[in-house]
């Protein structure tokens, strides 16, 4: 196990931010790591990475405990943090350099050149920081935190406010470091995580409320969708529990939320219920699996 | 430790910033010490440096604070302060490392100075007429001064996320530890040993004390021990913020 997690807290003041989560990470496993703005996944993440000290709990890194030997841990960590902070003052060569400096790497030159290449940034090599667009900060970024060769790769929403193309080139790193790497990634997407992680972890208001492969939570997708309905002039909704593989109907607003399960499509069979009844059906929508969806589906259980 | 002292220096001397510290700094002192009337060399008839070592501590007190400021305060800003602290260096280096290069850059303005000793020396009637004993002991005095305030500058940067209020803090710091203590010790209240007691809490005794020219352990103690505490301070904070 490269990566464990121990029943990790953080509190600040009175509000815990993060709530005995424990879990682990071998190399070559790709982790995403979801939850609601606010969850505490980026406070997690920087607790790991060695930035929050924990109120309670132990990460160890590659055999080394983050708080007892932090510097041996830290040297095992190649870390993205979230708003990807950079020194805008300084060129891209130089601040690779720097970083290179701190790490005591041998041979600066040439892994710094390795790594331009890798990441892609020939082209602005030597321009300064502050005048790349956002996807080159992005690669700086992951330039810095890949320096060293870090054995753990922690990663917090590397893909956001990038555009189609960057996203790609990312995924693709993401998906090529994670074969040899521990890659633990934050995402507010799902079909990101979806189509890269082997495994995810769900955190809650702090807490952790899953930890499955990505098979599982495919099913667990599956099993559960959600229609969204609108009808002209008022319906009595609840009848539609009637129909065979309805499984709960809730109204929300002027719309009604049907779920069921998503192996049979029951879209006809309400349509013609609907008809039957003559009810004047506006509008039928399958909802998005958004991960709020997702979470709502996990967390009401 | 000294990458990041590296890696400051750097950003001093590759923006205005280092440059406009020293060319601020050596304006004013070459304006006060040779052009103004009230504190010039040349109406003075003396061949002697004490001057400068007047005025140069109320320019530190706003020129060292406005150097400092930006230490943590503007890492902590834009967020670059969680990639220092998540690479591996301890929290006493990256402080040593910002201290150190910030002191630096003062004994950089400084050095310049130099010239007028010279100056004076060859001003002397009969030529090199000077108390060099005195000049030295001031310089180190000087520089002993400067440690505390890069110091001060650098726990107030830690404590505030806003350069301005940083600043402010720092420059307020810096006034307190300098002379508000020796101006404390005069009020009717404080007497013998009480009066003498909170005069020594100051720097401004010490400094004097020093630049009389005679180096003595308890002034150097006091300079390295306070110094010391502001770093520890820092260290503190910085690491309990997180």
């Amino acid at each position: 196990m490269s990566l464990v997690v121990d029943n990790l807290t953080k509190v600040f003041g009175s509000q815990v931010a993060v709530n005995h989560i424990s879990f682990t990470a071998r190399p070559g496993e790709i982790l995403g790591f979801l939850g609601p703005n606010g969850a505490g996944k980026s406070t997690t993440m920087k607790m790991i990475c060695g930035y929050h000290t924990p109120t309670s709990g132990t990460v160890v890194v590659s055999g080394y405990d983050i708080v007892n030997d932090k510097i041996s841990a830290q040297k095992e960590i190649g870390y993205l943090p979230e708003s990807n902070p950079l020194y805008l003052d300084m060129y891209v060569r130089e601040y690779l350099y720097f970083v290179a400096d701190i790490h005591q790497i041998k041979n600066k030159k040439n892994r710094i050149s390795d790594l331009i290449e890798q990441t892609g940034l020939e082209k602005e090599q030597h321009k300064l920081i502050g005048q790349l667009s956002k996807g080159y900060k992005q690669r700086v970024g992951l330039a810095q935190a890949l320096i060293h060769d870090p054995s753990v790769l922690i990663m917090d929403e590397p893909t956001s406010g990038l555009d189609m193309n960057q996203l790609v080139d990312i995924r693709t790193l993401i998906k090529n470091l994670g074969k040899e790497k521990t890659l633990m990634f934050s995402s507010h997407i799902m079909q990101e995580v979806q189509a890269l992680c082997d495994r995810v972890i769900i955190i809650n208001d702090g807490n952790l409320v899953a930890d499955d492969p990505i098979q599982k939570l495919k099913e667990e997708i599956d099993e559960n969708y959600e229609l969204l309905l609108k009808f002209e002039g008022g319906v009595d909704d609840q009848k539609l529990l009637q129909i065979e593989g309805v499984t709960e109907v809730n109204r929300q607003g002027e719309h009604v939320i049907v779920r069921y399960s998503k192996k049979m499509d029951l879209r006809p069979a309400i349509f013609r219920f609907c008809a039957a009844h003559e009810w004047v059906l506006i509008e039928m929508k399958l909802q998005d699996d958004s991960i709020e969806n997702i979470f709502h589906k996990i967390t009401s259980k | 430790m000294w990458s990041i002292y590296r890696k400051e220096i750097n950003a001093f001397f590759s923006s205005v910033m280092g440059y406009l510290v020293i060319a601020v700094f050596l304006i004013l002192m070459g304006l006060f010490l040779w052009v103004f009337p009230e504190y010039s060399i040349l109406d003075y008839n003396f061949a002697t440096l004490d001057p400068l070592f007047a005025i140069a501590p109320f320019i530190f007190l706003f020129l060292i604070p406005a150097v400092t400021m930006r230490s943590f305060a503007e890492e902590k800003n834009t967020g670059t302060i969680e990639f220092l602290v998540t690479k591996p260096v301890t929290d006493t280096q990256i402080i040593l490392g910002k201290y150190f290069a910030n002191l630096s850059l003062v004994v950089i303005a400084l050095l310049p100075t130099l010239l007028y000793v010279y100056t004076v020396y060859e001003l002397g009637s009969p030529k090199g007429n000077l108390d060099t004993g005195a000049i030295i002991g001031s310089y180190i005095g000087l520089f002993f001064l400067c440690a505390v305030f890069v110091a001060i500058g650098i726990l107030s940067s830690i404590l505030s996320k806003n350069q301005i209020v940083a600043f402010l803090l720092g420059a307020f710091l810096c006034f307190l530890f300098q002379w508000a203590f020796g101006y404390l010790a005069q009020m009717p209240f404080f007497t013998g040993e009480a009066e003498l007691f909170i005069q020594k809490l100051g720097i401004n005794y010490h400094y004097s004390s020093i630049s009389k020219g005679a180096i003595q352990t308890k002034d150097l103690v006091y300079f390295l021990s306070i110094t010391g505490m502001f770093l520890y301070l820092s260290k503190f904070i910085f690491s309990n913020q997180r």
